[in-house]
């Protein structure tokens, strides 16, 4: 395929793999002692799951899979409480369709869909949106997730319904923002990252500058990253040549799409559609000051919290399901007490099981119930 | 020597009725004349048989037709709920019928007679079920078999979505053939007769709720011509599976699974098309699990797969038949992909329906 096979050369690979074991060499890592890199994202995670990347690199690599799944550090209350929109008799509930299948404390979408909630699943807030328009008589609520990737489209659709006069469409808002949380982790005392792969569909709107307090206060390389194969195992080279060199900066691996600036009328709808909540709760994390928004003062009527006064009730992780833990790469998936046992994609305990982007699911569905086991798939 | 006599009954040249009337009403399924004329216009007439022609409760069917071909019987069933009923490459009228009459041929069966049961949601067009049951008459004929007896329902508005269809197919099996997914063995070699995914492909993009434009049309087609030749070719197969629901993922799973094995398979050997393989990128799928309507999965003995491949070329429906993988010697009930990129990952079963990624 055009545009993308190029991203997926097997030469190139075995290039950048010859190199990078030449860095790890130079760096003095060891399996017992082991660079560890994090990537925040959840679709470099879906990527290095996929073309089985972990197995291609030394032993002396440690992956840490990131919280950047923004349907995995979906809490439960916020579930609930889409749920308890969702089963409103006027409602026309839209999602995206990996949030379908997230466990709330009584039911998933899914499980509310099968007991009559109108629930359908949409491939943009645009889509929504129509609906509400073919659909007068009643209340279509659009399910925002996502980082800085989704959040202009949710904006513009917003903007776009004010514009026209489309009353009967709503925002159920639960988008978050990733940096505050990559602060939040690297204050985590339980911690120890070498260097980050940096989002890349997130930069693409926000542009590289707001990381550069992970070089600068944190003395920590991050390398903006593409979703390829090729892609991801660069952006490795250029940490560890980083980490060689003794720099900490924020590059740009994925220039042919993030611009430094990042995208300024997408900022622009952002900004003057939302503001900064004081705090939101990510499945796992806990409570994370200023990483989730919500709309702002003009734009409350399109603000489906307040049209349908959800209960939003806080409810605490199953306390098997140790996520938290796992997001912040404390544990492996396999290494959980309930992964491949109680908590199977079939039945996911903690959200992470649940998206394909989730670390749980990722090593559930590439490497087997046991997890672990990808060394030795590779050796098949 | 004939004992389906039957056939040539007078009541079989009998008058059928027709319908006058654009639309299906509860009152063409009140078992009246409203009813007859329904059947007779629909689907005794484009179905054309005469062992369907008399319209008695049941078809009556000589023993000796079956043991023409074979010394066992094999008989399945399946429902189409399919949305939309119309769909580049098909519609839910040849894909009752292919899919009916691949389940015989998969087991290895001469597929030879089919019913077709009709629920038929009140206000659905008369004209559609005349085009469907058209086209189930055309794929009947393709695949050599005859739809022989039958039923109608009309159902209350929302009770059903427009038409579901029921088929159940019986055909017989030739003496000497025993298919089964445990017989996979270490060596064996992992055959598909053509590109995979295009089915489930074709019926997203034409729901039209993506908003992609897209060439591909559904792979839908009766593999009975196909299965004669790939069993003619190579006496010693173990197993053959059609990829519907699921995909060729699914179907290697249930081998791996049945069998005790480790089924190896090589991502850069997988036949897809460029535009399914585009269309999976942006929608975040994966093709080894997009359902296929006219592709199977065969499981054939090392040293036969040259014949079973050539077999398969040489028929219309194989030419772009390949070797995907081979059992691996390792009891281990797994699916193991080699990535285009040089990693391995295994490929698991899919827990529900595929959802799209969201960024």
């Amino acid at each position: 395929m055009k545009y993308v096979d190029e991203f997926r050369d097997p030469a190139a690979a075995r290039a950048l793999l010859r190199e990078i074991a030449t860095l790890v060499a130079t760096l003095g890592a060891s399996p017992a002692r082991p660079i560890r890199l994090m990537e925040v994202c959840g679709g470099h995670t879906h990527s290095i799951f996929r073309y089985g990347i972990e197995g291609l690199l030394p032993k002396a690599i440690e992956l840490i899979h990131g919280p950047g799944c923004p349907v995995c550090v979906l809490p439960m209350g916020r579930i609930d409480d889409a749920v308890a929109i969702a089963e409103r008799p006027e409602v026309i509930f839209t999602t995206f369709g990996d949030a379908l299948r997230v466990p709330g404390s009584k039911k998933s979408l899914m499980q509310a869909k099968a007991d009559g909630a109108d629930i359908r699943i949409v491939y943009s807030p645009i889509d929504a949106l129509a609906l509400a328009r073919a659909n007068p008589e009643r209340e279509v609520v659009f399910f925002g997730l996502g980082f800085e990737t989704t959040m202009p489209s949710t904006a513009l659709t917003v903007l776009a319904a004010e514009r026209e006069g489309t009353g009967n469409f709503s925002v159920f808002c639960n988008h978050i923002t990733i940096v505050p949380t990559i602060k939040a982790i690297l204050d985590s005392p339980d911690l120890k990252i070498d260097g980050f792969l940096g989002p890349g569909h997130v930069s693409m709107v926000i542009g590289t500058g707001p990381y550069e307090f992970v070089a600068r206060h944190y003395r920590r390389p991050m390398v903006v990253a593409g979703f390829e194969p090729l892609d991801i195992l660069q952006s490795i080279w250029m940490v560890l040549r980083q980490l060689a060199e003794g720099r900490a900066e924020i590059e740009n691996q994925y220039a042919r799409v993030v611009p430094a600036g990042g995208n300024g009328p997408a900022l622009g709808a952002v900004a003057q559609v939302y503001e900064l909540r004081e705090f939101f709760e990510w499945r796992g994390l806990g409570s994370i000051d200023h990483s989730g928004i919500r709309f702002r003062e003009p734009y409350a009527r399109f603000d489906a919290e307040r049209r349908f006064a959800v209960p939003s009730v806080s409810i605490a992780d199953p306390k098997s399901c140790q996520c938290g833990e796992v997001l912040k790469g404390v544990l492996k998936p396999w290494q959980c007490k309930v992964f491949g046992a109680a908590c199977t994609p079939e039945t996911p305990v903690g959200a992470l099981m649940v998206s394909s982007e989730g670390a749980c699911a990722a090593y559930y569905r590439y490497a087997g119930a046991r997890g672990n086991k990808l060394a030795e798939a590779d050796a098949a | 020597m004939n004992d389906i006599s039957p056939i040539a009954h007078p009541i079989a040249r009998r008058r059928l009725g027709a319908l006058s009337a654009q639309t299906v009403t509860l009152a063409h399924g009140g078992g009246g004349k409203a009813m007859k004329d329904l059947i007779d216009d629909v689907f005794v007439s484009a179905f054309d048989n005469p062992l369907l022609a008399p319209l008695d409760d049941q078809a009556r069917i000589g023993l000796s037709d079956f043991s023409l071909h074979g010394n066992r019987l094999a008989f399945t069933t399946d429902s189409y709920v399919v949305d939309p009923l119309f769909f580049p490459g098909g519609d839910i009228g040849k894909l009752a019928v292919c899919g009916t009459v691949n389940d015989l041929a998969v087991g290895g069966a001469v597929p030879l007679y089919l019913s077709c049961a009709a629920i038929i949601e009140e206000g659905c067009p008369v004209d559609l079920l005349r085009r469907v049951a058209r086209s189930m008459a055309a794929a009947a004929r393709e695949a050599g078999v005859s739809i022989v007896t039958g039923d109608t329902k009309v159902v209350q508005r929302r009770a059903c979505d427009k038409l579901f269809l029921t088929t159940s197919g019986v055909g017989a099996i030739p003496r000497g053939v025993d298919l089964a997914a445990g017989y996979a063995r270490p060596g064996d070699a992992v055959l598909v007769n053509g590109v995979l995914g295009d089915h489930g492909a074709t019926i997203l993009a034409a729901r039209g709720d993506l908003a992609l434009d897209s060439p591909i049309a559904s792979d839908c087609a009766p593999l009975n011509g196909l299965t004669a030749a790939l069993l003619a070719a190579c006496p010693g197969i173990r197993f053959m599976r059609d990829a519907t629901r699921g995909g060729v993922a699914t179907v290697l799973n249930e081998i791996a699974v049945a069998a005790g094995v480790e089924i190896v398979i090589d991502e850069s050997t997988l036949p897809i098309r460029e535009d399914v393989k585009g269309f999976c990128e942006i929608l975040g799928l994966d093709p080894l699990y997009l359902a296929n309507e006219g592709k199977l999965v065969a499981i054939v003995p090392a040293e036969d797969a040259d014949a079973a491949l050539a077999a398969m070329r040489a028929h219309p429906l194989g030419a772009e038949a390949r070797l995907i993988g081979r059992v691996s010697e390792r009891a281990e009930s797994r699916v193991l992909m080699r990535t285009l990129f040089g990693g391995a990952r295994i490929v698991d079963m899919l827990v529900g329906d595929q959802l799209p990624r969201i960024c």
